[in-house]
């Protein structure tokens, strides 16, 4: 069951709500909508469902009516029409009281400014959540530093907010978040305010979070590049509405529509092609125990210098490099010619772009091998170029069949 | 042509009203009266030289802890504020004025407390409510503007002579910027930290006590900063209707054309006023870190 479930939700700010909707509908743009009406169209007809475990980024430009969308879920903002159904409780319906209650043990909230509150300690701050749950002192500061440790902040517990730099300050935010411990967590934009060193590695550490991976989380960005880094899947918002949504593999290699192949245009395709994009599937491989002329023959007729080991089932347990083997036959040196794998040695998933940097100092063939250890196939400076322009191209091609 | 006789209706109206709520106005007057005189009696209860000493140590106290004890700068100036102290109310002692120095000190405390016990609900209220504010603004702008002496008048009618249409005068004075001055703080509070707050469950009355209030302390406290030096720029003008203290001594000084009594108890006044804005001042200031 879908842990939130948004159904044709509305949000018109302004009176003359009905006008507006229907001029709305009949295509008549925004700027002439607020023009005429002195309406503005937040969310328009938008649908969705959030899984447990699953992250969620919600993504447009600004203006177009993302921020809107997730503060409809815990309304703070009231839509307009539509109904949004959280653990099977319509949040609609609630009223004030059952709203606060219903917000503290359900939602944790991260916001692009921080919002903290400035005459609170950092351990005050991250406690605050709990604090008006009326959890006693004792218990929500232990479980304040408990989220502080996750965030890597022990230590800061007692300095105030504007002592902090910008990404700490959001790792305050986070903490808090964290500390009310809810299934589901909001993230309005939450990094886009740090500068981009920082927020390359607030990401990272956002998908490393182990109390992370059972929440259901939303998460609000205008970037392209970290919609796609931290989407399980992503919705793309245009002007209010939904324009696509799919997994992000999906949307840049079937871009809906001319705007969100605008989005996609842009894309480093080096963080999109995976390790199993770029590898050539294994075919030659040696065994344990055979012969160096084997050996030799079998890399003279595919015309390589390196060939993987494996065992029976498969398991790969290192590579041969043919000078090694023409020494071993020479009598030259008596060692295991076997490369062990260490720095070699790719899960199918990696992206390209973290992986090449440790790629470009190796001798050997990078090896793809999955999560038991079987092999996949191996990567080499010729396979990556070959994987980048063929993305390149199914890009080009896309775009020029759809006009 | 038609005379319109707003004088004449408003005298009607504050002489019934004066009559019909006698028993309320004695009320008030009786515990206006209880207060002021229970404030006088613990200022008079020590010694002068130990209430000198007192006051001297406070204002170190107070500027110190605010600025900060390891900071030269603020070291000097909780030095320098407890040396004024102590030298200008050491003259007043010895200038005879100490007693008057006292009373005006329990009519300005009395007042501002009143003031506040008033004016900080009611600019809360009004910071939650739209159509509040707007009836208030006009209202604070009368009591503002009206001059003063006006409202001495119906002051004496309700409460007869003495300290307490004194101090009933000079809270009608002073109240207005502690309603302003919290509606002001706490309408100043940002959006996002509200927003935030109200995303984690803050109910109405957790947002007000744990969000707004403290965030808006500062500009509040700036509110009751200004009801204490309206208060005390009021003790002449309440002398006239009765109230005592160095106010009382400069009225003194303006009917008899005693240049040096006036000037005297005007600079007492001063040096009070010089003692309590500092010591209020640096409670709105944020701690320094």
């Amino acid at each position: 069951m879908p842990k939130i479930v948004v159904k044709n939700i509305e949000k018109i700010f302004g009176n003359q709500i009905d006008k507006a909707r229907s001029m709305f509908e009949q295509d008549i743009s925004k700027n002439e909508i607020l023009e005429k009406t002195g309406c503005a169209i937040g969310v328009f007809d938008a649908s969705f469902e959030v899984y447990e475990g699953e992250k969620l980024v919600i993504m447009g430009l600004s203006g177009s009516g993302k921020s809107t969308l997730v503060r409809c879920i815990n309304r703070l903002h009231e839509p307009t029409r539509g109904t949004v159904t959280v653990d099977g409780v319509n949040v609609r319906e609630l009223s004030n009281e059952e709203l606060c209650t219903f917000r503290q043990q359900k939602f944790g909230m991260v916001f692009q400014h921080f919002a903290l509150l400035p005459h609170r300690t950092i351990l005050e701050n991250a406690a605050f959540g709990l604090e008006l749950q009326k959890i006693d002192r004792d218990e929500r500061y232990r479980k304040a530093e408990k989220a502080l440790q996750v965030v890597k902040l022990e230590g800061w517990e007692n300095v105030y907010p504007e002592q902090l730099s910008g990404g700490m300050q959001q790792r305050v935010g986070l903490a808090r978040a964290l500390a009310v411990d809810t299934d589901i967590l909001l993230m309005d934009e939450a990094f886009s305010a740090l500068d981009p060193l920082i927020r390359a590695e607030m990401q990272d550490e956002l998908l490393q979070i182990e109390e992370l991976k059972k929440k259901a989380v939303v998460f609000i960005t205008h970037d392209l590049d970290e919609a796609l880094k931290i989407g399980d899947r992503i919705i793309l918002m245009k002007d209010g509405k939904i324009v696509q949504t799919g997994t992000p593999k999906d949307i840049l290699k079937k871009p809906a529509t001319r705007y969100v192949e605008r989005f996609v245009e842009k894309v480093d395709m080096s963080k999109i092609v995976t390790a199993e994009d770029a590898m050539v599937p294994v075919g030659t491989v040696v065994y344990p125990g055979e012969e160096p002329k084997n050996i030799l023959e079998k890399m003279d007729k595919n015309n390589v210098s390196y060939l993987p080991v494996v065992d029976k089932k498969g398991m790969l347990r290192g590579i041969v490099a043919r000078d090694d083997i023409k020494n071993k036959i020479k009598g030259k040196r008596d060692k295991s010619i076997i490369i062990k794998p260490d720095s070699y040695v790719f899960a199918p998933e990696t992206p390209l772009k973290s992986m090449l940097s440790s790629i470009a100092v190796l001798d050997s063939p990078a090896v793809v091998v999955n999560k038991s250890g079987i092999i996949k196939g191996t990567i080499s400076e010729k396979s990556i170029v070959a994987a980048l322009a063929d993305a390149e191209n199914k890009k080009y091609l896309e775009k020029h069949a759809t006009h | 042509m038609l005379h319109i006789r707003l004088g004449e209706y408003l005298e009607t109206f504050i002489e019934a009203a004066a009559e019909k709520g006698e028993p309320f106005f004695d009320a008030v007057s009786v515990s206006i009266e209880t207060i002021v005189k229970s404030f006088q009696k613990l200022l008079y209860w020590p010694e002068p030289m130990v209430m000198i000493i007192f006051f001297t140590i406070l204002s170190y106290c107070v500027i110190a802890r605010k600025k900060g004890l390891l900071n030269k700068k603020g070291l000097k100036s909780a030095w320098g504020m407890s040396v004024f102290t102590f030298l200008g109310m050491s003259l007043l002692y010895n200038l005879g004025l100490w007693e008057d120095t006292l009373q005006t000190l329990a009519l300005v405390i009395t007042s501002t407390l009143i003031a506040l016990i008033i004016g900080i609900p009611l600019g809360i209220a009004a910071s939650r409510h739209d159509c509040l504010e707007k009836v208030v603004k006009p209202v604070l702008d009368l009591m503002q503007t009206l001059p003063a002496f006006v409202y001495l008048i119906p002051a004496i009618l309700f409460f007869s002579v003495g300290d307490v249409p004194g101090v009933v005068a000079t809270v009608v004075f002073a109240l207005p910027p502690a309603v302003r001055l919290t509606n002001l703080g706490i309408r100043g509070v940002q959006e996002d930290v509200i927003e935030a707050s109200k995303a984690f469950g803050a109910t109405e009355q957790q947002l007000l006590i744990k969000v707004q209030i403290p965030l808006a302390l500062p500009t509040i406290m700036a509110g009751i900063n200004q009801v204490i030096m309206l208060a005390l720029s009021m003790v002449v003008i309440a002398s006239m209707v009765g109230a005592g203290g160095l106010g009382e001594r400069v009225y003194t000084g303006i009917l008899q054309a005693d240049i040096g009594l006036g000037f005297e108890a005007g600079l007492g006044i001063v040096i009070i006023a010089i003692f309590l804005d500092r010591i209020t001042q640096s409670f709105g200031m944020r701690k320094d870190r």
